[in-house]
């Protein structure tokens, strides 16, 4: 460079040209080493760490919405057992009142049953009395009449007397039930 | 071993004729063979480079290996000093497709930064890109990434038309805006890249000379001068010695602001290649 020839550029022009090589190789040499194994080793860390902060964040979210799912599933079944306790309890309830009704209403049957049962037995009891009593009645009549006759009518005392035994041998007779 | 001692900047190192040390100057920053015989460029800055890279790499592979979803505290460290480079720097500037140019800003940031720190560190206390040429390199290299990853991505014409012409710009000011935008775009970046570092280190080992050697001088005087008494003279210096310390500190913020600074610029610059319009 003609340019600038004769210009004495002291400390800013190299003493020695080959500084500059030097320099360049080691440079060169301090590159490569850390292109090569430096900045992939710090990188390959930093990238392990955010995966290990990001894979625990994921890891707490999944049981985080693991133990939400759990929990929804719970209330879920205990909702379910409780509408099913308060369907089985209103069952046995209507249940209960059923039975009730029909057991009331075979025990009206029943007291209804019996008590006809009883009326007729009454009934077929009092008529069997009633024939009875007016079929010994009229014996009874004619034999007190013919006693009475047949002793003296006009003895009061006698007549009394007679009146008395008779109702004696009345009461001695046996009762006799139909 | 004459090639570590060379090392050890206890001796001054002539490369154009005689001087003294002191004061400093652009003499103080001459190379020396690392042993009798060796080219010029197999000298201690080199070696320094060449030690400095080690130091990264191996850095980086310590923090590296092994590595577990929950870090120790040697990849703690490892993860917290990388996050600067690729959430703070890469991923701030570039956005999304930050991955692919993170190699690239995580080496500049952590060679810059060591050979920064080798300027107030034992053994070499000199900054190895007070040497221009580790500077300009790394200037060339970054030209090369963003103006490549810009071509990539866009076509070569598209590019540079894009590069140096901002949209809207009215046409009577193409003439004005063209040579301007190429300059800046394609000449000042780079340059200014290089010379920043290159300034940042060059001036701050100056100082720390100027501390350091100019305060031994003064310490270690044993008869008056400019008609100052021995004991003022031998107190300046030790003052001058102790506040070496705080430019030592100095130069260690500017070593890492300067390695950042240079990183940061990088992925601008290539961010800025890679926008759809300005």
């Amino acid at each position: 460079m003609i340019l600038l020839d004769g210009i004495d550029f002291g400390p800013l022009a190299p003493e020695h040209p080959e500084e500059l090589i030097v320099g360049f190789v080691l440079f060169v040499i301090i590159l490569v080493v850390l292109w090569k194994k430096v900045i992939p080793a710090f990188e390959k860390t930093y990238e392990e760490r955010t995966a290990e902060i990001t894979g625990g964040i994921e890891k707490a979210e999944a049981a985080q919405a693991e133990a939400a799912q759990a929990l929804a599933t719970y209330q879920a079944q205990l909702a379910e057992a409780r509408s099913e306790a308060a369907k089985i309890r209103e069952d046995a309830k209507s249940q209960a009142a059923t039975t009730a009704a029909e057991i009331r209403a075979q025990a009206q049957a029943d007291a209804d049953r019996i008590l006809a049962t009883a009326k007729a037995q009454l009934e077929a009891e009092r008529t069997q009395v009633v024939r009875q009593l007016r079929g010994e009645l009229g014996g009874l009549a004619t034999e007190l009449a013919g006693r009475i006759v047949g002793e003296s009518l006009s003895d009061d005392e006698l007549a009394r007397r007679t009146v008395e035994r008779f109702l004696a041998d009345l009461e001695a007779e046996p009762v006799e039930h139909a | 071993m004459p090639g570590l001692s060379l090392l050890i900047p206890l001796d001054w190192a002539v490369c154009s004729g005689e001087h003294e040390s002191f004061p400093p100057g652009v003499f103080s920053f001459c190379s020396r063979p690392l042993w009798d015989g060796a080219p010029g460029w197999v000298n201690n800055q080199v070696a320094q480079a060449v030690i400095g890279a080690a130091i990264v790499i191996a850095f980086w592979l310590w923090v590296a290996h092994a590595q577990k979803i929950v870090p120790s505290k040697r990849q703690f460290a490892g993860e917290w000093i990388y996050n600067v480079i690729r959430n703070g720097i890469a991923r701030d500037m570039l956005g999304h497709d930050y991955r692919r140019f993170l190699p690239y800003l995580a080496t500049l940031f952590s060679f810059i930064l060591v050979n920064n720190l080798f300027g107030e560190f034992f053994l070499f206390m000199f900054p190895t890109f007070s040497k221009v040429g580790f500077p300009w390199i790394l200037a060339i290299l970054t030209f090369l990434l963003y103006n490549g990853a810009g071509i990539a991505k866009s076509g070569f014409l598209p590019y540079l038309k894009k590069s140096v012409l901002p949209a809207g710009v009215p046409k009577p000011l193409w003439i004005l805006i063209i040579p301007l935008e190429f300059l800046s775009n394609f000449v000042v970046r780079p340059v200014t890249l290089a010379l920043r570092l290159f300034a940042n280190m060059f001036a701050g080992h100056l100082v720390v000379l100027v501390f350091v050697v100019g305060g031994t001088l003064l310490l270690t005087a044993t008869e008056p001068g400019n008609g100052m008494p021995t004991w003022l003279l031998n107190g300046a210096g030790g003052a001058s010695l102790v506040f070496s310390f705080a430019i030592f500190a100095l130069e260690m913020f500017v070593g890492v602001l300067q390695a950042y600074i240079f990183t940061v610029l990088t992925a601008q610059y290539v961010s800025s290649a890679l926008a759809e319009e300005h």
